[in-house]
């Protein structure tokens, strides 16, 4: 399974899951996890996600996201799983 | 599964603290272009730099955006072009056309700089290696992207004090050849002892006879994270200080490790190694002195700043060597002047002096790096400068490098520019006193004995 992993930081405002969640939906990206905090009045939100089926380019999707979070005020960004798991687990 | 603190502490690394690749270099044997027509060998190194690295830049940014983590070199490093060149080439001229192929090359695939306008002269010169040694101040004039190297010791072969002094008067001809950028040419000109063969960083890359006809390898970087997370152990112990130095430099390191092996994958060239170095670049909070001072020192040159660089430098060896499959290079705590804020601060400030640069290269690599000094400095001084360089690499079986620049038309106190990664520096004092009867004496220094270590 290829996983990505979508970060949301920015000012907490109304509809921000939702907006990110309807993209993902849209474009048939399947939700494996969430998980959300508040940082000093900053959201923060990490989303583990499959890409299998979605036809969309990794490319595509990270621009498209991006772009989706500055219409909301927040950072998106998509990164592959890997660097995480190099980095946090031996 | 990953949770959002190891996301949210991998993402800070990135974005706040200067985590990044520093270089995903690709090495290209040249070896199969040698012949005895100059114009046929120009012809073919073109022709397989070109084929070989064509993807090397798209690679880069494509691996960049997939895992958000910012790839800031692309290079190449080819086999020494003493060697290539040799048969063909008849005067320094011929040698510098091969510099005019490499740097069009460059620039025809996008890399930022081409390594391996080299000679490893450690025990003597062939015709071929001094020709390339003399032609290498109008080489690096008239190109913008090549960078050399010599290597002019070893601890096996001893050091060829001919080629030490020929490099003295080489260093000021570049300085001078470039005066009007500044003397900007000698920071694309590194002189070595030991030098090793894989190494992705510049000036020095190359690529060695060694290695397979093209490989990937990777310098990773990350002086700003160790910073930060030495400043959540303010006033611990030194055990405390190395484990944390050691755990940062094995998650540093795997992202090296996880860049190279898929820039590998995708361009189906063999994994090389990690090069663990810590690359401090000019911008704030990206610098190893600074990490020197988050250990307890006022500047980096105070009392007590070589044992905290050779703490600094063993754990970053234990953490990253776990990281990775393959270690190379020069793997080490860099210290350049110029593209170092803290070394810059600490030289201004009158707390780092020359000599107590050379003594912090015993215990760290590479060696006297990015050191501005007085343009009428003269050629002996830097040969002798050089000698003591190469001696402590030949006696302590380490790499260690010089790489001065003598500021044409300027003297100490002032300060030079060099733009972009090579930084600025303040122009350091140089011993006035004269080496001229040492350095002409000619031949070679034996190499040492191995036994009896005192």
């Amino acid at each position: 399974m290829k996983k990505t992993i979508i970060t949301v930081v920015g000012k907490d405002t109304v509809g921000i899951i939702a907006k990110v969640c309807t993209y993902l939906a849209d474009n048939g990206i399947n939700i494996l996890d969430i998980s959300q905090t508040i940082v000093q009045d900053y959201f923060n939100m990490m989303m583990i996600v499959d890409t299998n089926r979605t036809a969309k380019d990794f490319g595509d999707m990270a621009r498209e996201l991006e772009k989706l979070g500055e219409s909301i005020g927040v950072i998106i960004k998509c990164q592959k799983e890997e660097i995480f798991n190099q980095m946090h687990r031996i | 599964m990953i949770n959002i603190f190891e996301v949210a502490e991998t993402n800070e690394m990135i974005e706040k603290e200067n985590l990044d690749v520093r270089t995903i270099t690709l090495g290209i044997s040249l070896l199969d272009c040698i012949d005895a027509d100059l114009k046929l060998v120009n012809e073919k190194i073109y022709q397989k730099i070109y084929e070989a690295a064509k993807e090397l830049v798209a690679t880069g940014e494509y691996i960049s955006a997939e895992y958000g983590i910012p790839v800031v070199n692309k290079r190449i490093s080819v086999t020494p072009i003493a060697l290539v060149g040799g048969a063909a080439c008849k005067s320094p001229e011929d040698f510098v056309s091969i510099a005019r192929t490499l740097d069009k090359a460059a620039h025809e695939v996008g890399v930022n700089f081409i390594g391996g306008y080299s000679a490893l002269v450690s025990k003597g010169m062939t015709a071929a290696d001094e020709m390339l040694i003399r032609s290498i101040p109008k080489a690096l004039s008239v190109t913008e992207r090549v960078c050399s190297s010599v290597n002019l010791g070893s601890t096996k072969t001893g050091i060829n004090m001919d080629a030490v002094k020929l490099m003295g008067e080489v260093i000021l001809q570049t300085a001078q050849a470039t005066a009007d950028q500044d003397s900007l040419g000698c920071a694309k000109l590194v002189v070595f002892c030991n030098a090793p063969d894989d190494n992705p960083f510049m000036a020095g890359a190359f690529h060695g006879v060694t290695e397979a006809d093209k490989v990937i390898n990777v310098g990773v970087s990350g002086p700003g994270v160790v910073k930060t997370a030495l400043e959540k152990v303010r006033g611990e112990n030194f055990e405390t200080l190395c484990e944390t130095i050691k755990k940062t430099a094995f998650k540093v390191t795997r992202v090296g490790q996880l860049v190279a092996k898929e820039a590998s994958r995708m361009m189906n060239v063999p994994f090389g190694i990690v090069d663990l170095s810590l690359a401090p670049t000019p911008a704030v909070g990206d610098s190893v002195a600074e990490i020197l001072c988050e250990m307890g020192l006022e500047y980096a040159g105070a009392p007590g700043t070589t044992a905290a660089l050779a703490l600094l430098n063993d754990q970053v060896k234990k953490g990253g060597v776990m990281a990775s499959s393959y270690v190379g290079g020069l793997s080490g705590a860099f210290i350049p002047v110029s593209e170092d804020q803290g070394m810059i601060d600490a030289v201004t400030a009158g707390a780092l002096t020359l000599e107590k640069l050379e003594a912090m290269t015993c215990v760290c690599s590479v060696g006297l790096d990015m050191i501005a000094i007085p343009g009428d400095t003269k050629a002996t001084a830097i040969s002798g400068i050089i000698a003591d360089e190469m001696a402590i690499g030949m006696v302590n079986q380490k790499t260690t490098a010089v790489r001065l620049i003598p500021v044409i038309g300027k003297g100490v106190g002032e300060t030079v520019e060099f733009g972009g990664l090579l930084g600025y520096a303040p122009i350091m004092p140089v011993n006035s006193f004269s080496c001229d009867a040492f350095i002409g004496r000619g031949g070679r220094i034996p190499a040492p004995i191995h036994s009896f270590k005192n």
